[in-house]
Protein backbone atom coordinates (compact mmCIF):
# COMPACT_ATOMS: atom_id res chain seq x y z
CA UNK A 1 0.00 0.00 0.00
CA UNK A 2 1.29 3.28 -0.92
CA UNK A 3 2.17 5.73 1.89
CA UNK A 4 -0.01 9.00 1.07
CA UNK A 5 1.00 10.84 3.79
CA UNK A 6 4.36 10.61 2.42
CA UNK A 7 3.01 12.56 -0.58
CA UNK A 8 1.74 15.31 1.71
CA UNK A 9 4.92 16.29 3.51
CA UNK A 10 5.58 19.44 5.03
CA UNK A 11 7.30 20.66 1.93
CA UNK A 12 4.71 20.00 -0.63
CA UNK A 13 2.16 22.44 1.70
CA UNK A 14 4.60 25.00 1.80
CA UNK A 15 4.65 25.29 -1.90
CA UNK A 16 1.41 25.45 -2.28
CA UNK A 17 0.50 27.73 0.44
CA UNK A 18 3.09 29.89 -0.29
CA UNK A 19 4.25 28.84 -4.15
CA UNK A 20 7.29 30.34 -5.41
CA UNK A 21 7.22 32.43 -8.91
CA UNK A 22 3.71 32.53 -9.16
CA UNK A 23 2.64 34.73 -12.08
CA UNK A 24 3.45 35.64 -15.45
CA UNK A 25 6.48 37.16 -17.00
CA UNK A 26 5.31 40.21 -19.34
CA UNK A 27 7.07 40.16 -22.82
CA UNK A 28 8.68 36.19 -21.85
CA UNK A 29 10.37 34.84 -25.10
CA UNK A 30 8.33 31.40 -24.03
CA UNK A 31 5.32 30.15 -22.44
CA UNK A 32 2.81 27.44 -22.57
CA UNK A 33 -0.33 26.60 -21.29
CA UNK A 34 -1.27 22.84 -19.70
CA UNK A 35 -4.14 21.63 -18.78
CA UNK A 36 -5.27 18.53 -17.40
CA UNK A 37 -9.41 17.90 -18.95
CA UNK A 38 -9.92 15.05 -16.28
CA UNK A 39 -10.25 17.40 -13.75
CA UNK A 40 -10.11 20.98 -15.46
CA UNK A 41 -6.35 21.96 -13.95
CA UNK A 42 -4.33 24.45 -15.71
CA UNK A 43 -1.01 25.97 -15.61
CA UNK A 44 0.47 28.69 -17.24
CA UNK A 45 4.24 28.45 -17.82
CA UNK A 46 6.31 31.77 -18.41
CA UNK A 47 9.66 31.98 -18.80
CA UNK A 48 12.52 34.40 -20.65
CA UNK A 49 15.73 32.32 -21.81
CA UNK A 50 19.32 34.66 -22.18
CA UNK A 51 20.99 32.99 -24.55
CA UNK A 52 20.27 29.44 -23.49
CA UNK A 53 20.08 30.34 -19.94
CA UNK A 54 16.41 30.74 -17.70
CA UNK A 55 17.00 33.62 -16.55
CA UNK A 56 13.49 33.58 -15.18
CA UNK A 57 10.46 31.81 -14.81
CA UNK A 58 7.06 32.07 -13.27
CA UNK A 59 4.29 30.26 -13.57
CA UNK A 60 0.16 30.78 -12.07
CA UNK A 61 -2.76 28.29 -13.11
CA UNK A 62 -5.88 26.55 -10.78
CA UNK A 63 -4.70 23.68 -9.65
CA UNK A 64 -3.97 21.00 -6.64
CA UNK A 65 -1.69 20.81 -3.88
CA UNK A 66 0.44 18.23 -5.84
CA UNK A 67 0.28 20.38 -9.11
CA UNK A 68 0.68 23.51 -7.05
CA UNK A 69 3.81 22.98 -5.29
CA UNK A 70 5.29 20.69 -8.36
CA UNK A 71 5.10 23.94 -10.25
CA UNK A 72 6.64 25.56 -7.78
CA UNK A 73 9.31 23.71 -7.06
CA UNK A 74 10.25 23.05 -10.48
CA UNK A 75 10.70 26.91 -10.96
CA UNK A 76 12.80 27.15 -8.27
CA UNK A 77 14.71 23.83 -9.70
CA UNK A 78 15.01 25.52 -13.41
CA UNK A 79 15.89 29.31 -12.95
CA UNK A 80 19.51 30.00 -13.98
CA UNK A 81 19.61 26.50 -15.06
CA UNK A 82 20.24 25.94 -18.96
CA UNK A 83 17.75 24.52 -21.07
CA UNK A 84 19.49 21.19 -21.84
CA UNK A 85 19.74 20.90 -18.29
CA UNK A 86 16.50 21.85 -17.50
CA UNK A 87 15.43 19.27 -20.49
CA UNK A 88 17.07 16.55 -18.26
CA UNK A 89 15.50 17.54 -15.30
CA UNK A 90 12.37 17.24 -16.74
CA UNK A 91 13.11 13.59 -17.88
CA UNK A 92 14.76 12.66 -14.51
CA UNK A 93 10.98 14.25 -13.40
CA UNK A 94 8.38 12.54 -15.35
CA UNK A 95 10.86 9.03 -14.78
CA UNK A 96 10.36 9.50 -11.27
CA UNK A 97 6.84 10.39 -10.96
CA UNK A 98 6.09 7.36 -13.15
CA UNK A 99 8.25 4.69 -11.38
CA UNK A 100 11.05 4.07 -13.53
CA UNK A 101 13.72 6.15 -11.90
CA UNK A 102 16.19 4.80 -9.75
CA UNK A 103 17.01 7.26 -7.03
CA UNK A 104 20.14 5.03 -5.74
CA UNK A 105 22.16 6.17 -9.44
CA UNK A 106 22.83 9.46 -10.03
CA UNK A 107 20.61 12.34 -10.64
CA UNK A 108 19.23 15.27 -10.51
CA UNK A 109 16.50 15.28 -8.73
CA UNK A 110 17.46 16.86 -5.20
CA UNK A 111 14.37 17.83 -3.11
CA UNK A 112 12.26 17.24 -6.16
CA UNK A 113 12.01 13.70 -4.83
CA UNK A 114 9.50 14.57 -2.26
CA UNK A 115 7.16 13.58 -5.49
CA UNK A 116 8.69 10.32 -5.66
CA UNK A 117 5.83 9.18 -3.65
CA UNK A 118 3.15 9.68 -6.15
CA UNK A 119 4.44 6.73 -8.59
CA UNK A 120 2.03 4.86 -6.35
CA UNK A 121 -0.73 6.88 -6.79
CA UNK A 122 -1.43 6.25 -10.60
CA UNK A 123 -4.45 9.12 -10.50
CA UNK A 124 -2.13 11.61 -9.34
CA UNK A 125 1.00 11.16 -11.44
CA UNK A 126 -0.79 13.21 -14.07
CA UNK A 127 -0.89 16.31 -11.19
CA UNK A 128 2.64 16.40 -10.75
CA UNK A 129 3.93 15.95 -14.19
CA UNK A 130 1.79 18.42 -15.61
CA UNK A 131 3.89 22.14 -14.59
CA UNK A 132 6.64 19.49 -16.47
CA UNK A 133 4.85 19.39 -19.47
CA UNK A 134 3.69 22.62 -20.25
CA UNK A 135 7.66 23.29 -18.81
CA UNK A 136 8.81 21.24 -21.79
CA UNK A 137 5.87 22.52 -24.77
CA UNK A 138 7.04 26.03 -23.42
CA UNK A 139 10.70 25.19 -24.87
CA UNK A 140 9.26 24.01 -28.09
CA UNK A 141 7.22 26.99 -28.66
CA UNK A 142 3.77 24.74 -27.94
CA UNK A 143 1.44 27.41 -27.04
CA UNK A 144 -0.95 24.68 -24.90
CA UNK A 145 -0.49 21.11 -24.09
CA UNK A 146 -2.57 18.50 -22.42
CA UNK A 147 -2.14 15.43 -20.21
CA UNK A 148 -4.71 14.14 -22.93
CA UNK A 149 -3.81 15.57 -26.12
CA UNK A 150 -2.59 13.72 -28.96
CA UNK A 151 -0.08 15.94 -29.37
CA UNK A 152 1.09 15.67 -25.97
CA UNK A 153 4.94 16.30 -25.44
CA UNK A 154 4.81 13.26 -23.32
CA UNK A 155 4.13 11.23 -26.42
CA UNK A 156 6.90 12.20 -27.63
CA UNK A 157 10.47 11.33 -26.51
CA UNK A 158 10.75 14.37 -23.94
CA UNK A 159 14.24 16.13 -24.58
CA UNK A 160 14.80 15.11 -28.35
CA UNK A 161 12.35 17.97 -29.68
CA UNK B 1 -23.92 16.69 17.89
CA UNK B 2 -26.05 14.70 20.25
CA UNK B 3 -29.15 17.17 19.63
CA UNK B 4 -28.34 16.45 15.33
CA UNK B 5 -28.07 12.58 16.15
CA UNK B 6 -31.71 12.30 18.43
CA UNK B 7 -33.69 14.08 15.68
CA UNK B 8 -32.16 12.31 12.54
CA UNK B 9 -33.10 8.49 13.97
CA UNK B 10 -36.82 8.57 13.27
CA UNK B 11 -38.78 5.70 14.74
CA UNK B 12 -39.55 5.14 10.35
CA UNK B 13 -36.67 3.43 9.87
CA UNK B 14 -36.61 1.30 13.01
CA UNK B 15 -36.91 -1.60 11.34
CA UNK B 16 -34.06 -1.06 8.76
CA UNK B 17 -31.37 -3.18 10.09
CA UNK B 18 -28.70 -1.73 8.09
CA UNK B 19 -25.74 -4.07 10.26
CA UNK B 20 -27.78 -7.10 8.80
CA UNK B 21 -28.05 -5.58 5.17
CA UNK B 22 -24.35 -4.71 5.01
CA UNK B 23 -23.54 -8.65 6.16
CA UNK B 24 -25.21 -8.99 2.31
CA UNK B 25 -21.77 -7.41 0.71
CA UNK B 26 -19.03 -8.68 1.03
CA UNK B 27 -16.73 -5.77 -0.36
CA UNK B 28 -17.93 -3.49 2.94
CA UNK B 29 -15.43 -5.98 4.91
CA UNK B 30 -12.18 -4.95 3.30
CA UNK B 31 -9.63 -2.78 4.66
CA UNK B 32 -7.94 0.04 3.09
CA UNK B 33 -4.56 0.58 4.47
CA UNK B 34 -6.15 -0.95 7.53
CA UNK B 35 -8.67 1.09 7.91
CA UNK B 36 -12.40 0.30 7.38
CA UNK B 37 -13.45 0.76 3.63
CA UNK B 38 -16.16 3.79 4.12
CA UNK B 39 -17.58 3.67 0.55
CA UNK B 40 -19.50 6.57 -0.34
CA UNK B 41 -19.19 5.94 -4.40
CA UNK B 42 -22.21 4.55 -4.91
CA UNK B 43 -23.58 7.27 -7.71
CA UNK B 44 -20.62 6.18 -9.43
CA UNK B 45 -21.17 2.13 -8.72
CA UNK B 46 -23.12 0.40 -6.22
CA UNK B 47 -21.44 -2.96 -4.87
CA UNK B 48 -22.89 -6.31 -4.94
CA UNK B 49 -24.80 -8.53 -2.53
CA UNK B 50 -24.36 -11.86 -1.96
CA UNK B 51 -27.79 -13.13 -3.41
CA UNK B 52 -26.71 -11.22 -6.49
CA UNK B 53 -23.24 -12.70 -6.81
CA UNK B 54 -24.76 -16.05 -5.70
CA UNK B 55 -27.20 -15.97 -9.16
CA UNK B 56 -24.11 -15.25 -11.69
CA UNK B 57 -22.18 -18.35 -10.02
CA UNK B 58 -25.11 -20.40 -10.68
CA UNK B 59 -25.96 -19.38 -13.85
CA UNK B 60 -22.12 -19.46 -14.88
CA UNK B 61 -22.43 -22.81 -12.96
CA UNK B 62 -25.20 -24.36 -14.59
CA UNK B 63 -27.82 -22.58 -16.91
CA UNK B 64 -25.37 -20.91 -19.44
CA UNK B 65 -25.68 -21.42 -23.34
CA UNK B 66 -26.48 -18.84 -25.78
CA UNK B 67 -30.39 -17.77 -26.24
CA UNK B 68 -33.00 -17.54 -28.31
CA UNK B 69 -31.34 -20.05 -30.66
CA UNK B 70 -30.68 -23.49 -30.35
CA UNK B 71 -33.34 -26.46 -28.80
CA UNK B 72 -31.31 -27.58 -26.37
CA UNK B 73 -31.73 -27.88 -22.29
CA UNK B 74 -29.14 -25.52 -21.79
CA UNK B 75 -30.48 -22.93 -23.88
CA UNK B 76 -33.49 -23.18 -23.46
CA UNK B 77 -32.69 -22.60 -19.67
CA UNK B 78 -30.88 -19.57 -20.35
CA UNK B 79 -33.44 -18.37 -22.32
CA UNK B 80 -36.14 -18.48 -19.78
CA UNK B 81 -33.87 -16.93 -17.10
CA UNK B 82 -32.89 -14.25 -19.54
CA UNK B 83 -36.75 -13.46 -20.27
CA UNK B 84 -37.44 -13.71 -16.73
CA UNK B 85 -35.49 -11.00 -15.66
CA UNK B 86 -36.84 -9.26 -18.41
CA UNK B 87 -40.10 -9.35 -16.82
CA UNK B 88 -38.40 -8.61 -13.10
CA UNK B 89 -37.43 -5.44 -14.86
CA UNK B 90 -40.62 -4.75 -15.90
CA UNK B 91 -42.55 -5.05 -12.43
CA UNK B 92 -39.60 -3.14 -10.49
CA UNK B 93 -40.51 -0.13 -13.07
CA UNK B 94 -44.00 -0.85 -13.37
CA UNK B 95 -44.36 -1.15 -17.18
CA UNK B 96 -46.94 -2.20 -19.08
CA UNK B 97 -45.27 -5.15 -21.35
CA UNK B 98 -41.84 -6.87 -20.90
CA UNK B 99 -41.15 -6.33 -24.73
CA UNK B 100 -41.29 -2.31 -23.33
CA UNK B 101 -37.79 -3.78 -21.77
CA UNK B 102 -34.96 -3.46 -23.68
CA UNK B 103 -31.58 -4.57 -22.66
CA UNK B 104 -28.88 -2.45 -22.98
CA UNK B 105 -25.33 -2.52 -21.98
CA UNK B 106 -26.02 0.43 -19.68
CA UNK B 107 -27.72 4.48 -19.79
CA UNK B 108 -25.10 5.94 -22.32
CA UNK B 109 -25.98 3.02 -24.54
CA UNK B 110 -29.47 3.31 -23.42
CA UNK B 111 -29.92 6.88 -24.93
CA UNK B 112 -27.48 6.46 -27.91
CA UNK B 113 -30.08 3.53 -29.19
CA UNK B 114 -33.22 5.89 -28.66
CA UNK B 115 -31.30 8.81 -30.30
CA UNK B 116 -30.27 6.13 -33.05
CA UNK B 117 -33.46 4.51 -33.29
CA UNK B 118 -35.35 7.73 -32.69
CA UNK B 119 -33.46 10.96 -33.47
CA UNK B 120 -31.97 9.77 -36.99
CA UNK B 121 -35.36 8.92 -37.94
CA UNK B 122 -37.72 11.46 -36.49
CA UNK B 123 -35.55 14.34 -35.93
CA UNK B 124 -35.19 16.47 -39.17
CA UNK B 125 -32.89 20.56 -39.56
CA UNK B 126 -34.03 23.14 -37.71
CA UNK B 127 -36.41 21.10 -34.76
CA UNK B 128 -35.11 21.62 -31.30
CA UNK B 129 -34.44 19.07 -28.83
CA UNK B 130 -34.72 20.48 -25.26
CA UNK B 131 -32.19 19.32 -22.17
CA UNK B 132 -30.80 20.96 -18.97
CA UNK B 133 -28.20 22.11 -17.50
CA UNK B 134 -28.18 18.78 -14.95
CA UNK B 135 -27.49 16.58 -17.95
CA UNK B 136 -24.65 13.98 -17.81
CA UNK B 137 -22.53 13.63 -20.48
CA UNK B 138 -24.00 10.59 -21.70
CA UNK B 139 -27.39 12.75 -22.26
CA UNK B 140 -25.81 15.90 -24.23
CA UNK B 141 -23.43 14.45 -26.46
CA UNK B 142 -25.50 11.89 -28.24
CA UNK B 143 -28.05 14.93 -29.10
CA UNK B 144 -25.02 17.17 -30.14
CA UNK B 145 -23.72 14.17 -32.43
CA UNK B 146 -27.38 14.10 -33.52
CA UNK B 147 -27.53 18.09 -33.67
CA UNK B 148 -24.40 18.06 -35.70
CA UNK B 149 -25.55 15.63 -38.68
CA UNK B 150 -29.03 16.68 -39.17
CA UNK B 151 -29.30 20.53 -38.21
CA UNK B 152 -31.46 19.94 -35.06
CA UNK B 153 -30.86 22.85 -32.27
CA UNK B 154 -30.13 22.17 -28.62
CA UNK B 155 -32.21 24.74 -26.33
CA UNK B 156 -31.08 23.87 -22.71
CA UNK B 157 -33.07 24.39 -19.80
CA UNK B 158 -31.80 26.26 -16.81
CA UNK B 159 -30.92 25.78 -13.34
CA UNK B 160 -30.86 28.04 -10.41
CA UNK B 161 -28.14 28.63 -7.38
CA UNK B 162 -29.51 26.03 -5.19
CA UNK B 163 -29.34 23.27 -8.14
CA UNK B 164 -33.09 23.30 -8.95
CA UNK B 165 -34.33 23.36 -12.63
CA UNK B 166 -36.34 26.80 -13.39
CA UNK B 167 -39.54 25.00 -14.97
CA UNK B 168 -40.71 28.66 -16.00
CA UNK B 169 -37.80 28.72 -18.35
CA UNK B 170 -38.11 25.39 -19.18
CA UNK B 171 -42.23 26.02 -20.49
CA UNK B 172 -40.62 29.09 -22.04
CA UNK B 173 -38.36 27.17 -24.42
CA UNK B 174 -41.09 24.81 -25.94
CA UNK B 175 -42.26 25.72 -29.44
CA UNK B 176 -43.66 24.48 -32.51
CA UNK B 177 -39.94 23.27 -33.61
CA UNK B 178 -39.37 21.49 -30.43
CA UNK B 179 -39.39 18.03 -31.09
CA UNK B 180 -37.41 15.66 -28.28
CA UNK B 181 -37.05 16.30 -24.42
CA UNK B 182 -34.04 14.90 -22.65
CA UNK B 183 -34.28 15.08 -19.01
CA UNK B 184 -31.84 13.38 -15.94
CA UNK B 185 -34.46 12.21 -13.26
CA UNK B 186 -31.77 12.92 -10.53
CA UNK B 187 -28.30 14.95 -10.94
CA UNK B 188 -25.32 12.96 -10.33
CA UNK B 189 -23.90 15.75 -8.84
CA UNK B 190 -25.69 17.55 -7.03
CA UNK B 191 -28.49 14.81 -6.32
CA UNK B 192 -31.57 17.62 -6.96
CA UNK B 193 -34.45 15.22 -8.17
CA UNK B 194 -36.75 17.09 -10.84
CA UNK B 195 -40.13 17.18 -10.90
CA UNK B 196 -39.99 15.12 -14.10
CA UNK B 197 -43.92 14.07 -14.00
CA UNK B 198 -44.69 17.59 -14.20
CA UNK B 199 -42.18 18.29 -17.17
CA UNK B 200 -43.19 15.02 -18.95
CA UNK B 201 -46.99 16.28 -18.84
CA UNK B 202 -45.96 19.55 -20.18
CA UNK B 203 -43.96 18.34 -22.72
CA UNK B 204 -46.58 16.15 -24.08
CA UNK B 205 -49.34 19.05 -24.06
CA UNK B 206 -46.75 20.11 -26.91
CA UNK B 207 -47.08 17.05 -28.47
CA UNK B 208 -43.18 16.13 -27.47
CA UNK B 209 -42.11 13.01 -26.80
CA UNK B 210 -39.74 12.61 -23.39
CA UNK B 211 -36.83 10.72 -22.61
CA UNK B 212 -35.79 10.16 -18.51
CA UNK B 213 -32.25 9.80 -17.46
CA UNK B 214 -33.20 7.77 -14.47
CA UNK B 215 -29.51 6.12 -13.60
CA UNK B 216 -29.47 8.10 -10.45
CA UNK B 217 -33.11 7.90 -9.68
CA UNK B 218 -33.65 4.05 -10.04
CA UNK B 219 -31.18 3.04 -7.50
CA UNK B 220 -32.71 5.47 -4.97
CA UNK B 221 -36.50 5.42 -5.36
CA UNK B 222 -39.41 3.99 -6.29
CA UNK B 223 -39.60 4.74 -10.23
CA UNK B 224 -43.56 3.87 -11.92
CA UNK B 225 -42.59 4.78 -15.53
CA UNK B 226 -46.91 4.36 -16.31
CA UNK B 227 -47.02 6.88 -13.53
CA UNK B 228 -44.62 9.01 -14.70
CA UNK B 229 -46.00 8.78 -18.22
CA UNK B 230 -42.68 9.13 -19.40
CA UNK B 231 -41.90 7.64 -23.80
CA UNK B 232 -38.66 6.50 -22.48
CA UNK B 233 -36.92 5.78 -19.50
CA UNK B 234 -32.83 4.90 -19.09
CA UNK B 235 -30.89 3.50 -16.14
CA UNK B 236 -27.99 0.60 -15.32
CA UNK B 237 -27.27 -2.35 -13.74
CA UNK B 238 -24.17 -1.63 -11.70
CA UNK B 239 -25.25 1.32 -9.61
CA UNK B 240 -28.54 -0.90 -8.91
CA UNK B 241 -26.62 -3.57 -6.92
CA UNK B 242 -26.12 -5.32 -10.34
CA UNK B 243 -23.67 -6.25 -12.87
CA UNK B 244 -21.74 -3.80 -14.96
CA UNK B 245 -22.11 -4.03 -19.08
CA UNK B 246 -26.05 -4.12 -18.16
CA UNK B 247 -28.42 -1.59 -18.60
CA UNK B 248 -32.46 -0.92 -19.04
CA UNK B 249 -34.42 1.52 -21.80
CA UNK B 250 -37.93 1.34 -21.28
CA UNK B 251 -39.33 2.61 -24.25
CA UNK B 252 -43.57 2.82 -25.27
CA UNK B 253 -44.20 0.21 -27.62
CA UNK B 254 -45.86 1.99 -30.06
CA UNK B 255 -42.85 4.34 -29.82
CA UNK B 256 -40.65 1.36 -30.33
CA UNK B 257 -42.56 -0.27 -33.06
CA UNK B 258 -42.09 2.90 -35.29
CA UNK B 259 -37.96 3.28 -34.29
CA UNK B 260 -35.41 1.45 -36.38
CA UNK B 261 -32.76 -0.89 -35.25
CA UNK B 262 -30.00 0.91 -33.90
CA UNK B 263 -27.81 -2.21 -34.37
CA UNK B 264 -27.72 -4.89 -36.83
CA UNK B 265 -26.73 -8.70 -36.54
CA UNK B 266 -28.32 -11.45 -35.34
CA UNK B 267 -31.19 -11.71 -33.22
CA UNK B 268 -32.80 -8.51 -34.18
CA UNK B 269 -34.01 -10.07 -37.15
CA UNK B 270 -36.82 -12.65 -38.51
CA UNK B 271 -35.34 -13.25 -41.91
CA UNK B 272 -32.40 -12.32 -44.17
CA UNK B 273 -31.64 -12.58 -47.66
CA UNK B 274 -28.72 -10.23 -49.15
CA UNK B 275 -31.91 -8.38 -50.86
CA UNK B 276 -34.11 -7.41 -47.85
CA UNK B 277 -33.96 -7.85 -43.93
CA UNK B 278 -37.28 -8.17 -42.17
CA UNK B 279 -36.47 -6.99 -38.23
CA UNK B 280 -37.84 -8.87 -35.51
CA UNK B 281 -40.70 -7.65 -33.19
CA UNK B 282 -39.61 -5.41 -30.31
CA UNK B 283 -37.23 -5.41 -27.85
CA UNK B 284 -35.39 -8.47 -29.89
CA UNK B 285 -34.97 -5.73 -32.74
CA UNK B 286 -33.06 -3.43 -30.44
CA UNK B 287 -30.85 -6.35 -29.02
CA UNK B 288 -28.79 -7.42 -31.43
CA UNK B 289 -26.01 -10.05 -31.25
CA UNK B 290 -25.63 -12.17 -27.98
CA UNK B 291 -26.38 -9.98 -24.88
CA UNK B 292 -24.94 -9.81 -21.73
CA UNK B 293 -26.68 -12.78 -20.69
CA UNK B 294 -25.27 -13.54 -17.30
CA UNK B 295 -25.39 -9.72 -16.77
CA UNK B 296 -29.35 -9.44 -16.90
CA UNK B 297 -29.98 -12.24 -14.99
CA UNK B 298 -28.07 -10.99 -12.26
CA UNK B 299 -29.48 -7.48 -12.57
CA UNK B 300 -32.96 -9.38 -12.24
CA UNK B 301 -31.34 -11.03 -8.98
CA UNK B 302 -30.47 -7.38 -8.09
CA UNK B 303 -34.27 -5.71 -8.01
CA UNK B 304 -35.51 -8.96 -6.30
CA UNK B 305 -32.90 -8.06 -3.78
CA UNK B 306 -33.98 -4.41 -3.41
CA UNK B 307 -37.27 -5.51 -3.60
CA UNK B 308 -37.03 -7.74 -0.66
CA UNK B 309 -35.95 -4.78 1.33
CA UNK B 310 -38.17 -2.00 -0.06
CA UNK B 311 -37.34 0.95 -2.42
CA UNK B 312 -39.25 2.44 0.01
CA UNK B 313 -36.83 1.33 2.94
CA UNK B 314 -34.13 2.54 1.12
CA UNK B 315 -35.69 5.71 0.50
CA UNK B 316 -36.06 6.63 3.82
CA UNK B 317 -33.29 5.29 5.21
CA UNK B 318 -30.78 7.27 2.59
CA UNK B 319 -32.82 10.33 3.45
CA UNK B 320 -31.37 9.96 7.28
CA UNK B 321 -28.15 9.48 5.81
CA UNK B 322 -28.69 12.33 3.53
CA UNK B 323 -30.51 14.30 6.62
CA UNK B 324 -27.50 13.87 9.16
CA UNK B 325 -24.13 14.26 6.93
CA UNK B 326 -26.55 17.90 5.35
CA UNK B 327 -26.86 18.72 9.13
CA UNK B 328 -22.99 17.90 10.11
CA UNK B 329 -21.49 19.55 6.89
CA UNK B 330 -23.60 22.68 7.10
CA UNK B 331 -21.99 23.49 10.73
CA UNK B 332 -18.48 22.62 9.35
CA UNK B 333 -16.50 25.91 9.09
CA UNK B 334 -15.04 25.87 5.35
CA UNK B 335 -17.00 23.16 4.09
CA UNK B 336 -19.55 24.54 1.61
CA UNK B 337 -22.33 22.23 0.24
CA UNK B 338 -22.91 22.36 -3.54
CA UNK B 339 -26.19 22.05 -4.61
CA UNK B 340 -29.24 22.52 -1.68
CA UNK B 341 -32.29 21.61 -3.60
CA UNK B 342 -35.48 21.16 -1.73
CA UNK B 343 -35.84 17.82 -3.06
CA UNK B 344 -32.41 15.72 -2.76
CA UNK B 345 -31.59 11.90 -3.46
CA UNK B 346 -28.14 10.75 -1.12
CA UNK B 347 -25.69 12.64 -3.14
CA UNK B 348 -23.74 15.38 -1.68
CA UNK B 349 -21.38 17.77 -3.57
CA UNK B 350 -19.18 19.41 -1.38
CA UNK B 351 -16.28 22.00 -1.64
CA UNK B 352 -13.19 22.17 1.26
CA UNK B 353 -12.02 26.43 1.17
CA UNK B 354 -8.34 25.87 -0.07
CA UNK B 355 -8.13 22.02 -0.68
CA UNK B 356 -9.20 21.09 -4.08
CA UNK B 357 -11.08 18.13 -4.88
CA UNK B 358 -8.48 16.02 -5.86
CA UNK B 359 -6.48 16.63 -2.57
CA UNK B 360 -9.48 15.77 -0.41
CA UNK B 361 -9.89 12.67 -2.48
CA UNK B 362 -6.42 11.34 -2.01
CA UNK B 363 -6.47 12.33 1.37
CA UNK B 364 -10.05 10.92 2.30
CA UNK B 365 -9.09 7.80 0.41
CA UNK B 366 -6.01 7.73 3.52
CA UNK B 367 -8.67 7.18 5.83
CA UNK B 368 -10.46 4.64 3.92
CA UNK B 369 -13.08 6.84 2.64
CA UNK B 370 -13.82 6.33 -1.36
CA UNK B 371 -15.53 9.70 -2.71
CA UNK B 372 -15.58 10.82 -6.16
CA UNK B 373 -13.98 13.67 -6.89
CA UNK B 374 -13.77 15.67 -10.86
CA UNK B 375 -16.58 16.84 -12.54
CA UNK B 376 -18.52 13.53 -12.60
CA UNK B 377 -19.08 13.99 -16.50
CA UNK B 378 -21.25 17.04 -15.98
CA UNK B 379 -19.08 19.84 -17.25
CA UNK B 380 -21.68 22.08 -18.22
CA UNK B 381 -22.67 22.08 -14.08
CA UNK B 382 -19.14 22.57 -13.02
CA UNK B 383 -19.29 25.74 -15.09
CA UNK B 384 -22.88 26.96 -13.98
CA UNK B 385 -21.21 27.08 -10.04
CA UNK B 386 -17.93 28.42 -11.47
CA UNK B 387 -16.06 25.45 -9.89
CA UNK B 388 -13.39 23.23 -11.97
CA UNK B 389 -14.33 20.15 -9.96
CA UNK B 390 -16.02 18.61 -6.80
CA UNK B 391 -16.10 16.13 -4.51
CA UNK B 392 -18.98 13.37 -4.16
CA UNK B 393 -20.10 11.54 -1.29
CA UNK B 394 -22.97 9.34 -2.53
CA UNK B 395 -24.40 7.05 0.16
CA UNK B 396 -25.92 3.91 -0.58
CA UNK B 397 -28.81 2.25 1.72
CA UNK B 398 -26.10 0.00 3.05
CA UNK B 399 -24.43 3.06 4.32
CA UNK B 400 -24.57 3.80 7.79
CA UNK B 401 -24.79 6.80 9.91
CA UNK B 402 -21.34 5.73 11.79
CA UNK B 403 -19.89 6.15 7.93
CA UNK B 404 -20.90 9.40 7.81
CA UNK B 405 -19.24 10.19 11.09
CA UNK B 406 -15.91 8.90 9.28
CA UNK B 407 -16.72 10.75 6.63
CA UNK B 408 -16.61 14.18 8.53
CA UNK B 409 -13.86 12.95 10.90
CA UNK B 410 -11.91 12.56 7.31
CA UNK B 411 -13.09 16.38 6.38
CA UNK B 412 -11.59 17.37 9.25
CA UNK B 413 -8.43 15.57 9.21
CA UNK B 414 -8.32 17.11 5.37
CA UNK B 415 -8.72 20.99 6.90
CA UNK B 416 -5.84 19.81 9.41
CA UNK B 417 -3.35 18.96 6.63
CA UNK B 418 -4.07 22.12 5.15
CA UNK B 419 -4.51 24.86 7.59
Amino acid sequence: MADYKALYQEVILDHNRKPRNFGTIEHASHHAVGHNPLCGDHINVTLNLAGECIDCVAFQGESCAICKASASMMTVAVKGKTRVDAETLIQEFLAMATGKLDLGSPNHIGRLAVFAGVCDLPTRVKCAILPWHTLHAAFNSVASTSTEAEDDPMHAPIGNA
Amino acid sequence: MNAVQTAINPPATAAFDVERIRADFPILQLKIDGKPLVYLDNAASSQMPQPVIDRLVRYQTTQHANIHRAVHYLSETATFEYEEARRKLQHFINAREDREVIFTSGTTDAINLVMHGYGRKFIKAGDEIILTTLEHHSNIVPWQMLAEETGAVIRVAPINDAGELLIDEYEKLFNARTQFVGLIHVSNVLGSINPVKHMIAFAHAHGVPVLVDGAQAVPHMQVDVQDLDCDFYAFSGHKLCGPTGIGILYGRAALLEKMQPFKGGGDMILSVTFEKTTYNTIPHKFEAGTPPIAAAIGLGAAVDYLSAIGMDMIAAHELDLLSYATEQMNHMPGVRIIGTARDKASVISFAVDGVHPHDIGTLLNQEGVAVRTGHHCAQPVMQRFKVPATSRASFAFYNSMAEVDALIAGIRSVQKVFA
